[in-house]
């Protein structure tokens, strides 16, 4: 929300060309190849996180040796077979399992296998990971999910951004009222993060008062009619989206106020205002057009957000959202489940980036697309 | 400086900034008080020592000073040797071997809620004949309870909670099975209320080798337990929240300075040597953007260490490349073409000078409020990561703490103390340096002055 995202997240090298098209093309053919190296870098550094160097190889191949070698003397079947052939029978179940996972294949060649793979969006099979219904493709997996965190963090960051853009408005039309003095008094509670509000909500509504749930998306047993069931997910959901919205409220209202008090102290509002245009012309044409470019930068941010959930809200109220399967995968050690969904939110963030950089001109009549700021 | 001066002057002029920087030195405060009251080698031995730190305190039990708020006063916890002070050790020889070695303890209980356990510790020398010992308590009126009676080896605990045949003789005496219960009541009241008076702990014991002693301890274990209760695992929380205080101070401000930092340095000689360099530094502050930070902090924590130390290391290699660097590169690039920088370049100073001495300098009002506000997050992160189970494996901290009691139900079972103190302690030492922390951005910004 600072004023730097105004120019656009990623850098634009500046040349001079002669003709609009030619430029236009030039700039957007140089714009998309390097966001495109953007993401294969940032994907590729992802991968390697992953595997730490190999280190998470050795972990998965002495994790296969114990489980294998656990079930293979706990069977009852093999209770008269020799040590010998016991020790052959886990070696070739182990090698097997080995094979499935790739580890048999060197890490340089896996990882590219990986990066290639991801960026055409075929994100494969997850290594360890089984989704609610079965499937261990890394696509069920994540659609499955994908639901419950755009519930979650749908309402609460439209909710969010809407209203306090709202509220700052009003506010910065009375600065310095109780209300606005309020605001900015109440803002450094923003320092805690939604999982903080989350456990006293907890606390207050579900411990002491007992008037909603502790966790979780549905009751069990899920009610049976649509209506109820919808009734049931709204009283999980209004703890968590309440935490995740009130623990950036006042920050977020405070700051959208300060953009638009140094926007509607620029001397062409105060000659509308000396022209006695009415204030919410004044509003409309002088102080929002020109924040645009930042309101729509943010709520394009804050769409593409949504994809990444929340980590520790989810896991603090067992919603069962994207931020907790990606948790998960961490330790499961399943790469692939880890790479598709860094995969997805680099690719969404490309390619809004890039979509920007034209809305930019579209609102913005100083901006022109290639001539930089 | 003399303009740094007034600037410090007006900050006495917010009086939430000044609130601010009080909490923040009564935190400086209890984190030196921390270290030096409980050394780092001791504090771990406390937090990780085990069963023989802990075994003087009950398990999940609130504080002490919430008696003070309570209707029904919860017992209080204590422990006492044998021959200490009030617990008397006669030995009476009988016969050139043999010898009577009688205890007696007399303690208040003016509780209105039963204690959770006692247990008593004997320790016993003795070449082939072991020591015999009976136990008795003596309740306020006067009835004298027989416990039990058994002959003690070298090292032997004795649990009343646990001691089936003690239950079983309660139960035939129409008291409560529960030994706490049944011990402590008045009796034949229904529902059982707690007794309170004077009860009288007598132990009679026998040795049968001359040279052959008995000593022990007796532990109580009420419903509360020193300033700050203690958690699932018997241990003190006082020892956690008191050392949560450097390490949270140590993590947030290490990291806020080193980002804040790193970033200004990185800002400046990009935006002055340009070209490549700067190229190579827009680069990697995109690529930084695609990576999940939490993700990649999640993923160190599980593989490779939860240690503090790396983890605040990762913290700061991921941080250094923010928007943050995007906004400072944009001033530098304005501050670059000033008639002062021209001057320093015409009488021939050196790139690194440039650098050093004039761009980041005139930066440090911008840095100030930038780094204050920088510390919560950090601060919170650590406690994020914790929650997660990724807290340092040895350090005691305020993260790991709300982690046990989140893990071990505390909110569900009514253990609010437990979440309670590290939040409130988390919350305060958020609050007084984003209080600071907006003062000075109002302060030092001058756009945002009087707005």
């Amino acid at each position: 929300m600072t004023q730097d995202t105004q120019a656009g997240v990623l850098g634009v090298p500046k040349k001079k060309t002669t003709s609009a098209f030619a430029r236009v093309a030039r700039f957007m053919g140089i714009r998309a190849i390097t966001l495109f190296f953007t993401v294969v870098i940032g994907v590729y550094t992802t991968i390697l996180i992953a595997n730490m160097g190999g280190y998470v190889d050795t972990i998965m191949r002495n994790d296969i040796r114990e489980r294998v070698n656990q079930r293979v003397a706990a069977s009852t079947a093999n209770q008269n077979i020799s040590a010998e052939t016991r020790r052959q029978m886990a070696d070739e179940l182990i090698a097997l399992e080995e094979n499935r996972l790739g580890l048999n294949t060197p890490f340089a060649i896996r990882s590219f296998r990986y990066l290639t793979d991801s960026l055409q969006l075929d994100l494969g099979r997850a290594q360890n990971m089984v989704s609610d219904n079965g499937s261990r493709t890394v696509r069920n997996i994540i659609l499955e999910r994908l639901p419950a965190t755009l519930l979650l963090m749908g309402t609460s960051q439209l909710f969010l951004f809407f209203f306090s853009v709202f509220i700052a408005l009003t506010l910065s039309r009375s600065y310095g009222s109780f209300w606005d003095k309020l605001v900015i008094t109440l803002s450094p509670t923003s320092a805690a993060p939604p999982w903080f509000y989350g456990i006293f909500f907890i606390l207050i509504f579900a411990a002491v008062f007992r008037i909603l749930p502790f966790g979780g998306m549905v009751d069990a047993p899920v009610p049976d009619n649509t209506f109820d069931y919808i009734l049931n997910v709204l009283k999980h959901l209004i703890l968590p989206a309440g935490s995740l919205i009130i623990s950036s409220l006042f920050l977020s209202i405070y700051n959208w106020r300060t953009f638009f008090l140094i926007y509607s102290s620029e001397d062409y509002v105060d000659m509308a205002k000396a022209k006695g245009l009415p204030s919410r012309d004044i509003e409309r044409r002088y102080i929002l057009r020109p924040t645009l470019p930042t309101i729509i930068t943010n709520f394009a941010l804050l769409v593409i957000g949504l994809w990444t959930g929340a980590i520790i809200t989810e896991t603090v109220f067992l919603w069962p959202g994207l931020g907790r399967t990606l948790y998960r995968a961490i330790g499961f050690f399943d790469t692939p489940v880890i790479v598709g969904s860094t995969i997805i939110y680099a690719y969404l963030l490309a390619v809004t980036v890039f979509i920007l950089d034209f809305v930019y001109v579209l609102v913005d009549p100083r901006v022109k697309v290639g001539g930089g700021k | 400086m003399k303009n740094l001066k007034k600037n410090f002057a007006e900050i006495s002029r917010y009086p939430s900034a000044v609130f601010g920087l009080f909490i923040i030195f009564l935190l400086v405060a209890l984190a030196i008080f921390a270290v030096v009251k409980i050394p780092y080698s001791e504090a771990v031995r406390l937090w990780r020592g085990g069963e023989d730190v802990w075994y003087m305190n009950p398990k999940n039990v609130p504080p002490a000073w919430f008696n003070t708020f309570r209707k029904t006063r919860l017992p209080e916890s204590f422990a006492i040797k044998g021959g200490e002070e009030g617990f008397t050790k006669t030995v009476t020889p009988s016969s050139p071997d043999t010898s009577a070695i009688d205890f007696e303890y007399a303690f208040d209980f003016n509780y209105d809620v039963y204690p959770q356990e006692l247990m008593l510790y004997f320790t016993s020398t003795y070449q082939s004949k072991n020591p015999f010992v009976s136990i008795y308590l003596i309740t306020p009126d006067g009835e004298e309870l027989r416990i039990t009676d058994f002959g003690i080896s070298a090292r032997q605990t004795y649990r009343f909670s646990q001691d089936e045949k003690l239950i079983r003789r309660l139960v035939r005496e129409k008291r409560d099975e529960k030994p706490m219960i049944g011990l402590f009541s008045v009796p034949e009241t229904e529902p059982p209320v707690p007794q309170k008076g004077t009860y009288k702990l007598v132990i009679n014991g026998q040795t049968f080798e001359a040279g052959s002693d008995i000593n022990v301890e007796f532990v109580f274990h009420g419903q509360s337990y020193g300033l700050a209760g203690t958690d699932h695992a018997r241990r003190d929380l006082m020892v956690a929240l008191l050392w949560g205080a450097p390490i949270a101070l140590s993590f947030g401000l290490l990291a806020a300075l080193a980002t804040s930092i790193l970033s200004m340095a990185i800002a400046a000689i990009g935006a002055w040597f340009g070209g490549w360099l700067d190229e190579l530094i827009q680069r990697i502050t995109e690529i930084n953007l695609v990576l999940p930070f939490l993700a990649v902090l999640i993923m160190v924590g599980t593989f490779y260490t939860t240690s503090i130390w790396t983890i605040l290391g990762v913290t700061i290699l991921l941080s250094i490349f923010t928007g943050a660097v995007k906004s400072y590169r944009a001033v530098f690039l304005q501050v670059k073409e000033s008639t002062y920088i021209e001057a320093a370049k015409a009488y021939g100073a050196s790139n690194f000078r440039i650098v050093f001495f004039y761009l980041i300098p005139r930066m440090i009002p911008l840095l100030i409020p930038t780094l204050v506000s920088a510390v919560p997050a950090y601060v919170f992160l650590e406690a994020s990561l914790a929650l997660l189970g990724l807290g340092d494996p040895v350090l005691p901290t305020w993260g790991k703490v709300i982690n046990d009691a989140q893990s071990n139900g505390a909110l569900y079972k009514g253990f609010y103390y437990w979440i309670l103190e590290p939040a409130v302690l988390l919350m305060v030492t958020g609050l007084g340096f984003a209080m600071l922390g907006f003062a000075l951005d109002r302060i030092f910004n001058p756009r945002l002055r009087g707005i």
